[in-house]
Parts: C-alpha cells; structure tokens; sequence
C-alpha cells in the first residue's frame, strides 16, 4: 500500500510538470504579447518604451528562462504578477477560489441527492414508464448547455420577480443566499445530477442481478431492505468515483454558469484572464485547476480501498 | 470476441423478420428513443446541407431598420440587435455545430485511435510515453483545454475544430489501447502470428477492425460533447468569430441583456443546441446498446 502511494506521487508530479510544461508553450505560440496589446491600443509609441516594459514583465528573456522563473516561483509559493491589474496573481487569484469552491460543494450536493435516489428508482423499476422517463430526463440533462439553462433561469426569475438575480458578495437573508449560490448551483447540477443518475442506475442494474441479493429476497428480506441496505451499498463505489471526479470536472460547467450569474469566481476569471492574454494568472489558474484534478482523482482510488475491503493496492 | 452477429441479436430480441424494411422497422419498435435520435439527426444534417433553401433571408445580413423585431409572420423567430433574422441564423447556425461536431470528432478520434492502438500493440516504452501524455492531457477538464487551445491558437472555424478535437484524443487512445490489449491476448491473433504475419498487418487487419465498435460508440457519445463544447466556447466569445451564425455566439453574454427585452433571442438558439445535442445522445445510446451489449442495461 505504502509502495503504491509513494508512486502515484511520483506519477502525479509527473503530470503536473507536463501540464505546466504544456499550459506554459500553448499560451507562448501564439504571436503577440500583452505588451503588442497595450500598445496596439495606444497607436504610436516610442520602441524603446515597449522595450523597457518588455524587460520589467519579463518577457525580453529567452521562454526557457521564464518558464524556469515561473516554476522557481510558484514553488517558493510566488505566482508573479497579473499583467492587467500589476497586482500580485496570488492576490488576485486567492479571494475567489471560496466563492467557486462554494458554487462546486453546492453543486455536488444538489447533483449527489438528485442523481443517487433517481438512479435508484430507475433500476428498480427497470423497464417501466418511470425509468424511460426518467432516462430521457437525464439524457436531456446532458444535452442542455448549463449556461442556456443559466439564462432560463435568469429569465424566470425576470418574469415571477421582475428582476435578475444580482451576485451578493454577503448574502444575509436566506432568499440572497439562495440567489447568490444555489440558483447557479443548480444550473451547473442539472448536468452533474444526469450524469450521477445514469452510474448510478447501471451499478445499480449490475448488483441487483447478483446472487447475493436473491439470497436476501429469498431469506424474506422487505424490498427497501434488499434496494438499499444490500444492493446500494455495493453499488455505491462507481457512483463515488464519478462524482468525485465531477468534482474536478464541474469547472467546466462554473466557467459559462459565473459568466451567465457574474458571478466572480476563479472559473469566470479565467475566461477574462485568457482574454486579456494575462499570462501569470492564466497559467497559475490552469495549473490550480490541474491539481484539484489530480488530487481528486487520487483521492477517489484511495477512498476506494477504504470503502471496498476487497480493494487493496499492493504495486 | 466484440463483433456482433446481428441476426442472432434479432433473434434473441424475438424479430420473425430477416431483411429489408420489416427488420428497419423492427428496429426502429424496438429502440424507440434512439429512432427518435436518429431522426433529429438526420433532420440536423439536411438543415445543415440544405440551409440555403430552408429560408429565404441571408443570415448575415444586417437590417438594422428592423433591429430587436419580435417574431412574427416574416421574421419568424425575431431578429436580433443587428436585424438579422434568427431563423435564418439558426438554419445556417447548424453547419457550424455540425462541422465542428464531425470534423473534431473525426479528428479527435483518429488520432486516438493511432495512439491507442500504437500504445496497446508496442507496449514498453512507446506505450509509457503515450500513457504520460494521455494522463496530462486528461488532468484538464474539456472546457479548460479548448478554451486555452482556442486561446493559444486564436478563434477561427479550423482552429476551434483543432482545440476541440484534441481534449478528445486521449479519451480515444484509452478505449483503443484498453481494447488492444485485450484482443493481443485473443487466439487468433497467435494464430496470424504463427503463420507468419507482419506484426503491422495484423494490427491493422486484425486487431483495428475489432476495435471499430467501441470506436462507434465512443464517437457518437462525443459528437454531442463536441458540439457543447463549441457553443460554450463561442458563448464565451473565444469560439467561431462573428459575423458566423454560432449558436453558442448568438447566446453570448449579451444574451443576459436579453432575457428581459428579447426572450426570442434566448430561446430560439437555446432549443437548437438542446436538441443537436438530444438527438446525438439517443441515438448513442441506442447504439451503444446495439453495438456493445455487455453494456446493456
């Protein structure tokens, strides 16, 4: 067991060089820098000011020698500085993270009790008008594009309200709270919860048709008993991996949802960052963003071994 | 072995039909939801092909005499803050999500196929390297690599294809390698080996052509990620450029100007991207089901 941890370590800094090795050329190919930016914008300048600006950002040196500098950096725990606001990246970056953490945490509980008991339902009725139903529900959870559904719910709110729900950094009252947090929790846990429901129902289906849940019925065991206590509880280990790397992949879906709510999170961040070509907090936000992954998915095979006895990592 | 014998499948299923349209109908009794797939899709790919005959106004026209009009008996689905008709933009709007869908799908998924398979079959060091690569591709949700891909490469049709095309490689190169491994082990893989195959021969002869239905499988349960993928982008303003009817870009942020003015500017490309991707995800299913039953359900 110990042998395997160490080593899925040693893989998972593996992957993170690679990723800030790749996350750091990718955003270096392209032609023009933020200094062609600014300048672009301000018509005629002198060269020699776009040189000086080029040697106080840094960017006059070989990319070699800044990629050393960013890791040197981000290792001492310095992540530079944003080239937009000229504030320090961590400053900037630090202050959003809880506000997405809390949409993400939000998310996984909405889409985690929705998606588990439907799945649920949907095995045990295999077959019947509930489980088609409930599987075209979820079929379509996966089709509607989150920030679409943002904005359905924006406009609702327009129509029984008469007004949009405004980001409240302190929400007070429990409605703000729900304004501010739940409904674009809710917008990106439609898709998560579709997903959740779909695992959940195939693990499902599996466990049910194994011998060992026979026995229970045969032994006279009531059906909740058999569907929950036997059958959920084996069929519960997919579903934790899913959701747990959901939690890393819900990102994808705050990206759109924070722009939609403007929400100022780290994901709607991002988006601003890449379009400011605001190389600091892009590559510092993707890195940060890779982590959560990697950490995720290790988490998850670990929670594994804990939750399934027969599990055991000898490599 | 993967392959399927469709007439014993039909059996099992309890079809008295052997042939022809009674079989296609049986079919089509049978995975109701996913004909209704197909038939979205296929309603997707006519629109696309034929979009210049569906509607009589150019999307890219702008009439800015009739900016904002609510639907009505000309402009059936409004016009938008230019005055460019939504109908027209949404008739035109599928070539875009179809293209990209196809294109990065296609993309996407040879490429992975390539490695995969290279991976699976050479084992040793090719296959670690391939297995790095796959790990730090997938350590970054779709979202975030296309977005910086388009970011890195600059938005243009082509280029939104590439970015979206290769998130989805290393999803591909699994599949394929896992599968690969599987049927190196298979007897008649020795077999060829033993009457003196090329080991390159047999990969592509033997070993591909029974990888080809998880490929299926896999590829149309992506087509309607791809597509999600390009409207997301576009809806962030990082995907197709304007003037191109994008459906993603027809809902960009400006849209949440609209939800109060102008529902029709919402919802109209909103039911598009809905159904492209709906249609897609049915008829996966459904093929899924077919062509991979120890998945069944």
């Amino acid at each position: 067991m110990f042998a395997y941890i160490v080593r899925r370590l040693g893989l998972m800094l593996v992957t993170l060089f690679g990723i800030s090795v790749v996350i750091f050329f990718l955003l270096r190919i392209v032609p023009g820098n933020i200094v062609d930016i600014l300048f672009d914008a301000a018509g005629f300048v002198d060269p020699a000011d776009k040189a000086s600006l080029e040697r106080d950002l840094g960017i006059d040196q070989p990319l070699v020698m800044q990629y050393l500098h960013w890791i040197g950096g981000l290792l001492r725990g310095d992540l530079g500085y944003s080239y937009v606001s000229e504030k320090p990246a961590l400053e900037e970056i630090l202050p959003r993270i809880p506000i997405t953490a809390r949409l993400a945490g939000l998310a996984l509980l909405f889409s985690a009790s929705i998606g588990i008991p439907l799945g649920v339902i949907s095995a045990v009725y295999q077959g019947s008008r509930i489980d088609y139903t409930l599987r075209v529900v979820s079929l379509s959870g996966l089709s509607l594009p989150s920030f679409w559904l943002g904005l359905l719910i924006l406009m609702a709110g327009v129509s029984l309200f008469g007004n949009i729900p405004i980001f409240n950094p302190n929400p007070k009252t429990f409605g703000e709270y729900f304004s501010t947090y739940c409904l674009p929790s809710l917008a990106v846990a439609f898709r998560s919860s579709a997903l959740t429901m779909r695992i959940t129902r195939s693990s499902m289906l599996e466990v049910l048709r194994q011998d060992y849940i026979r026995t229970a019925r045969a032994k006279g065991a009531s059906e909740a008993s058999v569907n929950f206590h036997h059958a959920l509880k084996n069929a519960i280990l997919p579903v934790i991996t899913v959701v747990g790397i959901e939690a890393a992949f819900l990102i994808g879906g705050l990206i759109v949802t924070e722009t939609v709510f403007n929400v100022p999170g780290v994901a709607r961040f991002l988006v601003e960052a890449i379009r400011w070509r605001d190389y600091p907090i892009v590559q510092n936000l993707v890195m940060f963003i890779a982590v959560v992954v990697v950490v995720a998915n290790f988490t998850v095979d670990m929670l594994y071994a804990v939750f399934d006895p027969r599990i055991r990592y000898t490599d | 072995m993967a392959t399927v014998n469709y007439d014993i499948e039909l059996k099992r299923a309890g079809a008295t039909a052997t042939h022809g349209w009674r079989r296609l109908l049986f079919f089509a009794r049978r995975y109701i939801l996913g004909t209704v797939g197909l038939v979205i899709m296929v309603a997707f790919v006519l629109t696309a092909l034929f979009a210049d005959l569906i509607c009589r106004y150019d999307p890219l026209t702008v009439d800015s005499a009739h900016a904002l009009a609510h639907p009505d008996a000309r402009h059936w689905m409004g016009t938008d803050s230019f005055g460019r008709d939504v109908w027209a933009r949404i008739i035109h709007g599928a070539r875009i999500s179809l293209a990209v869908g196809i294109g990065s799908t296609a993309l996407g998924s040879s490429i992975g196929v390539i490695i995969g398979l290279t991976s699976g079959y050479l084992s040793g060091w090719v296959d670690l390297v391939f297995q790095r690569i796959t790990d730090i591709l997938q350590s970054l949700p779709l979202l975030v690599l296309a977005l910086v891909m388009t970011a890195a490469l600059g938005p243009s049709l082509p280029n939104v294809i590439i970015a979206i095309a290769i998130p989805l490689i290393p999803i591909v190169a699994r599949v394929i390698r896992a599968n690969t491994l599987a049927l190196r082990e298979q007897p008649f893989v020795e077999a060829a080996k033993s009457i003196g195959m090329s080991e390159m021969r047999i990969a592509l002869r033997h070993v591909l052509p029974n990888t080809l239905a998880p490929l299926i499988v896999l590829a149309t349960a992506q087509l309607g990620s791809t597509i999600l993928t390009e409207a997301s982008l576009s809806f962030l303003g990082l995907g197709i450029p304007e003037p191109y009817p994008s459906w993603g870009r027809m809902l960009s942020e400006s849209a949440a100007e609209y939800v109060r003015t102008a529902p029709w500017l919402v919802i109209f490309p909103g039911v598009a991207i809905s159904l492209a991707v709906f249609g897609t995800n049915l008829f996966g299913d459904a093929l899924r089901d077919i062509l991979d039953p120890r998945q069944r359900g």
